[in-house]
């Protein structure tokens, strides 16, 4: 805050900082030290350090400083018929580092039909002119074939994604069946990709909102009604069977219910590699404004999966991302003003969905979290920043204060108390989900790519500088267990001498009806001879291939072992 | 044992009345000492010294135990499958039944798709009329779905006497059901009162699977297993438990095969779910290890959908819930086909006809796992083999109580008897026993059928054709008590609010496939026409001006759903 020796240096060295008399708090641990940054880099970490003369220096005061928020799940300035979210990624990535978040990982959205490097394309050109901070990109999956799969391949090999999101629900649109999430879950996993999923189970949604619209039920609470929680719990353990399945790593976009989040820390005893991500507006409201008398603040809650009605939820899914059981926090940030959210006034069905988060997210997981005891500061660093990094496979350039990270720091305040209120949020839609809210703990001084973006209140930000951060396959965070799991998981057949007994007649298509003369001759019995296979389903040994000999019959391969012994296959994915 | 009183030279006529003296009655809920005396497949007296008429035949029961026959809920007899028919017919079937202390089955009847449930009820009705020694009923199994089928549902409740369902998750392309099909099918069955049995596998999974893993050249019966896992079972109890839940129907979810499965089935019913769950003589007596055996007709005998768990802790875990109450019915799946049979699938696992035997076995192999182990007592065996299966399916207490007015089945239980099991002593058809050498204690020494002896000094006397069809009413209130008292409380009401009269985005009328314009993300907010806000009037509408736009807000509505959320009545915690 002040200038090292002469006054007059200008703005020249924004580039380089000191950040003296902070306390480094990592996700594994905290300690005094001095923190010099140049070129968008930490150079060193220390006491007593050697650095050029005239750098500007902050001065922390004994204050935290923590790597900058990492926020996993945004939806800025995205398309939605014909209108786009009213935070585009300027207005979007400024209320990110006001709230302390460095960087944002948004998702790319391409409508059914059409081609995924065009819609990456097209959030990339719209990102690099406005983005105040690092961005990376998670594709969503919207429809499945062969050219999807090479695009897929290509997006990972070439341009820096390594997450794509598949839909479970939102049916005859984006919702994909149990037999494509397998298909393109194998594919992630043979290719080092996360599989995210959007968990509500869609078809049965389909069928409660027309009975609630039936029933006359046309406002936001519908919303909720249509939606109970357990669609959605019912989604992420199926989604959790199909990625065991598969040996895919499992990412669950925001988790809004305890059952929910039950299911995932079930499958984590298991032995699943399955992240929970609970969002902002989850583990800090909950879904009873839903009933509200006021249309346009019931309406600025829709998101999906809802929240929860139940008021129990948030501390819940506080004390399960604290004991580790969810791994990481985004803020699902897709904000809708409420005439765009008003096309849905007559049918619920019709609201946008989305609601605000990117800029409280810090503040409010301090708030809920570390100030409660549930977790401490290091925890807090893990699940704001470290952990996500990890499993984009970006760390430890991101989500860590070490030297040769990039230069995203939050010199974090833990006594400042704000309130949270439209009025003086960055985001640009009217109302704020978590409005009235006091929260303790919010960031002091916000440093991005090595500049002083937040000082004293007052933000610095410049549209365009946010880079595009690529993200290399098989993250270790998540694929050194698949990869163990998947030498494990080969499976052989029984050697058996063949079969050389009657084989019925039978139909091969299902679709015949039981006939009474089938059913009283099962066997025409041959001649055995056991020696020579002389069957064929066609029931005339002449029509057989060439005839086997004695030599061919492989009754036991000497160099195979049997490898799957009785008693199955060892259950890879169950460590008890 | 057995001896007339009176006269010695009274002929076949006294068959129909018989008395039981010096028997120990086991009901579910007590045992008793007293005697018995039916007539004409009735029973007729309960208690001590009875005034009976003169010669009829008496069997003295030396204070053995006297519990109603059992009632197996699963079989499936003489079934077709692609032109083969499961080598029990009715006749063998329910001889083996009997044999084994079960005077009751229920078969699945499996209309093709494409043939009408009726007229699929109607044959099996025919071969189950002219065979069955005992008596029988049906549960239908709905293949597919459309409006006609609801309207056979609709019939076949009203007139001929089903009550329950099964739908299949498994079988893609053949019997599978879609999710928002499983809905409409259970909103259906609840409507009608009958029970929604769900085969409880995820089709597409193991469809995926089964092509992966016969790619790999597995093509023996392992393939069956490997293709199958019990995660796969799990998933879609899960499933079927969360749509029951939504439509308020009860459950019943056939063939528990796995740990995961009946703990699925457990955690939903501490929720508060309807659920029952029916492990099958095969799952609670032995595992899935034979799957691997080198002898390629044994291996194959073991198939059947869900597979048996390759976990060998299994049988035991799902006798301890079966004895705690988690699940509670138990049925054999009956299904066996013989070996040439099953050989149809010799090189590819998933041609194998499925299905395994356990009629016969039922009864036995829970009395030897559970109550001689000291799991359940005799009561808890007389729920688990009879009395639960004869509540859930409206039997009761004409079946599965010794009562006053009910039927006539009985069976004399001998503790202590001890038995092999072998297929050259059983009274099925097939070629292998699946629990080959398997030494159970307890058995049937007197089975009686319709107040008649059917097995006594280790004797068969079946009779071909004399079981009767027992016609089920709907709305069993075992089932649909809870059922009835939450539908009253899951009414669901709107908020009343003053219409929205502020400004509405304009959309494109056509979402699905617009694509993301330039133009488009530089206008947020287009709202184009602000009009002058009138607070008392709206004037918007996405069409235009409508019509009830001046109805003020109802005040006679009041907010039955408040903040918090419904009650939510599936959770008693």
């Amino acid at each position: 805050m002040s200038y090292q020796g002469k006054k007059n240096i200008p703005k020249i060295t924004s580039d380089r900082l000191l950040i003296k008399g902070g306390r480094i708090v990592n996700d594994d641990q905290s300690f005094h030290a001095d923190i010099y940054l140049e070129d968008g880099l930490i150079k060193q970490i220390g006491d007593n350090l050697i650095v050029p003369g005239g750098v500007k220096t902050v001065e922390a005061n004994g204050k935290m400083v923590i790597p900058g928020g990492i926020d996993i799940h945004t939806h800025f300035q995205m398309p939605y018929r014909g209108t786009t979210t009213v935070d585009d990624f300027a207005q979007g990535t400024k209320a990110a580092l006001a709230g302390g978040t460095t960087m944002i990982v948004d998702h790319v959205i391409p409508d059914p039909g059409c081609s995924l490097m065009e819609a990456y394309d097209q959030w990339r050109q719209w990102a690099d002119e406005k983005t105040c901070c690092d961005y990376s990109l998670h594709v969503d999956i919207t429809h499945w074939n062969d050219s999807v799969k090479q695009e897929v391949d290509s997006l990972i090999k070439e341009k820096g994604v390594n997450s794509f999101q598949v839909y479970m629900a939102y049916k005859d649109y984006y919702q994909m069946s149990n037999s494509e999430l397998y298909e393109v879950f194998s594919f992630l996993a043979e290719r080092g990709g996360i599989a995210e999923v959007h968990a509500e189970n869609g078809e049965i949604i389909a069928e409660e909102q027309a009975r609630m619209l039936q029933m006359g039920i046309t406002g936001p609470e519908g919303h909720v009604l249509s939606r109970p929680e357990e669609l959605e719990a019912e989604a992420v353990f199926r989604a959790i069977t199909i990625a065991s399945q598969t040996n895919c790593p499992l990412y669950v976009t925001r988790v809004m219910s305890k059952s929910a989040a039950d299911i995932i820390s079930q499958a984590r005893k298991k032995g699943n590699v399955v992240f929970g991500e609970p969002i902002t507006a989850s583990l800090g409201t909950d879904g009873t404004h839903y009933w509200s008398k006021n249309w346009a603040k019931a309406a600025s809650f829709v998101t999906s999966p809802p929240l929860s009605p139940d008021p129990t939820t948030p501390d819940y899914l506080n004390t399960l991302l604290s004991s580790g059981d969810l791994s990481v926090t985004g803020s699902a940030h897709c904000t809708f003003s409420v005439a765009q959210k008003a096309i849905g006034k007559d049918d619920f069905t019709q609201i946008p969905e989305g609601l605000n988060g990117v800029e409280e997210r810090m503040t409010l997981i301090w708030d809920k979290a570390v100030t409660t005891g549930k977790m401490d500061e290091n925890m807090f660093v893990a699940v704001t920043s470290t952990n996500a990094a990890k499993i984009l496979n970006l760390y430890p350039r991101k989500g860590r204060i070490a030297v040769g990270s990039d230069a995203d720091l939050v010199i974090w305040d833990t006594d400042s108390i704000r309130t949270i209120t439209a009025k003086t949020h960055n985001s640009a839609a009217e109302y704020n989900v978590f409005e009235g809210m006091e929260l303790r703990g919010a960031p002091q001084v916000v440093v991005c790519q090595g500049k002083i973006v937040l000082e004293d209140g007052n933000m610095h930000i410049i549209s365009g500088v946010g880079r595009f951060i690529p993200c290399s396959p098989f993250p270790d965070f998540a694929y050194k267990r698949i990869k163990a799991r998947k030498q494990l998981a080969v499976l052989r057949a029984v050697p058996r001498g063949m079969y050389d007994g009657p084989v019925s007649e039978f139909s091969l298509s299902r679709g015949g009806t039981p006939s009474a003369s089938a059913r009283t001759s099962p066997t025409k019995q041959p001649v055995r001879n056991l020696h020579q296979s002389g069957f064929s389903l066609a029931g005339n040994p002449a029509q057989c291939g060439p005839p086997i000999t004695p030599d061919d019959i492989p009754i036991r391969p000497a160099g195979r072992r049997i490898v799957v012994p009785p008693g199955g296959r060892s259950n890879i994915t169950s460590l008890s | 044992m057995s001896g007339y009183q009176g006269k010695k030279n009274i002929p076949r006529i006294t068959s129909d009345r018989l008395l039981i003296k010096g028997g120990k009655i086991v009901n579910d809920d007590q045992s008793f000492c007293a005697d018995i005396y039916m007539e004409d497949g009735v029973i007729k007296q309960i208690g001590e010294n009875l005034i009976v008429p003169g010669g009829v035949k008496t069997i003295d029961a030396g204070g053995r135990m006297l519990m109603p026959g059992g009632i197996d809920v699963h079989t499936r007899f003489q079934m077709p499958d692609r032109g083969m028919v499961s080598a029990d017919d009715f006749y063998q079937g329910t001889k083996a039944a009997l044999g084994g202390g079960t005077t009751m089955i229920i078969d699945h009847v499996v209309p093709e798709p494409g043939v009408s449930l009726i007229s699929a009820f109607e044959q099996w009705r025919e071969w189950a009329d002219s065979k069955s020694c005992c008596d029988y009923s049906l549960h239908v199994d709905i293949t597919e779905w459309h409006k006609g089928i609801q309207e056979d549902m609709e019939a076949l409740v009203k007139d001929h006497g089903v009550n329950s369902f099964l739908v299949y998750l498994a079988y893609k392309d053949v019997f599978q059901l879609s999710d928002a099909q499983v809905y409409e099918v259970f909103s259906v069955i609840r409507d009608l009162g009958a029970i929604a049995q769900v085969h409880a596998e995820n089709g597409d999974i193991v469809a995926e699977e089964q092509q992966r893993i016969l790619e790999q050249g597995i093509t023996g019966p392992e393939g069956h297993v490997l293709s199958r896992p019990e995660e796969v079972e799990a998933e879609a109890v899960n499933r079927s438990v969360t749509v029951a839940n939504q439509t308020n129907c009860p459950l019943y979810v056939t063939k528990v095969m796995s740990k995961s499965a009946a703990d699925v089935i457990a955690q939903a019913r501490k929720k508060g779910t309807v659920v029952y769950g029916e492990p099958i003589t095969a799952s609670l007596g032995t595992d899935g290890s034979h799957y691997w055996s080198k002898n390629w007709a044994k291996a194959a005998a073991y198939v059947t959908s869900p597979p048996l768990s390759p976990d060998p802790t299994t049988p035991d875990y799902l006798n301890s819930l079966l004895s705690c109450g988690d699940l509670q019915v138990t049925g054999s799946a009956h299904c066996p086909f013989n070996t040439a049979q099953r050989a149809v699938g010799k090189d590819d696992f998933s041609l194998i006809p499925e299905g395994v035997n356990g009629t016969e076995e039922r009864m036995s192999i829970i009395w030897d796992k559970c109550v001689v182990t000291g799991k359940m007592d005799e009561n808890q065996f007389v729920g688990v083999t009879s009395t639960n299966a004869a509540k859930i399916f409206n039997l009761y207490p004409r079946k599965g109580r010794i009562a006053v007015g009910s039927d006539a089945d009985l069976v004399l239980w001998d503790p202590d008897v001890t038995k092999i099991i072998s297929a050259k002593t059983h009274h099925s058809t097939v070629e292998y026993n699946i629990f080959e050498g398997t030494e159970v204690r307890g058995g049937p020494l007197v089975v009686i059928s319709q107040g008649k002896i059917v097995l006594e000094e280790g004797n068969l006397h079946a009779t071909e054709g004399s079981g009767r069809f027992v016609a089920r009413k709907p709305f069993p209130d075992y089932v649909y008590k809870r059922i009835k008292a939450r539908s009253r409380l899951a009414e669901l009401r709107g908020v009343p609010r003053g219409l929205y009269d502020g400004p509405v985005c304009e959309v494109s009328v056509t979402p699905k496939t617009m694509t993301p314009s330039s133009s488009a993300k530089t206008s947020p907010a287009k709202q184009p026409n602000q009009p002058v806000r009138n607070l008392h009037q709206s004037g918007f509408s996405l069409s235009g001006a409508q019509t009830d736009d001046n109805i003020p807000r109802r005040n006679t509505q009041r907010i039955v759903a408040p903040p918090g959320g419904r009650a939510n009545i599936t959770s008693l915690g």
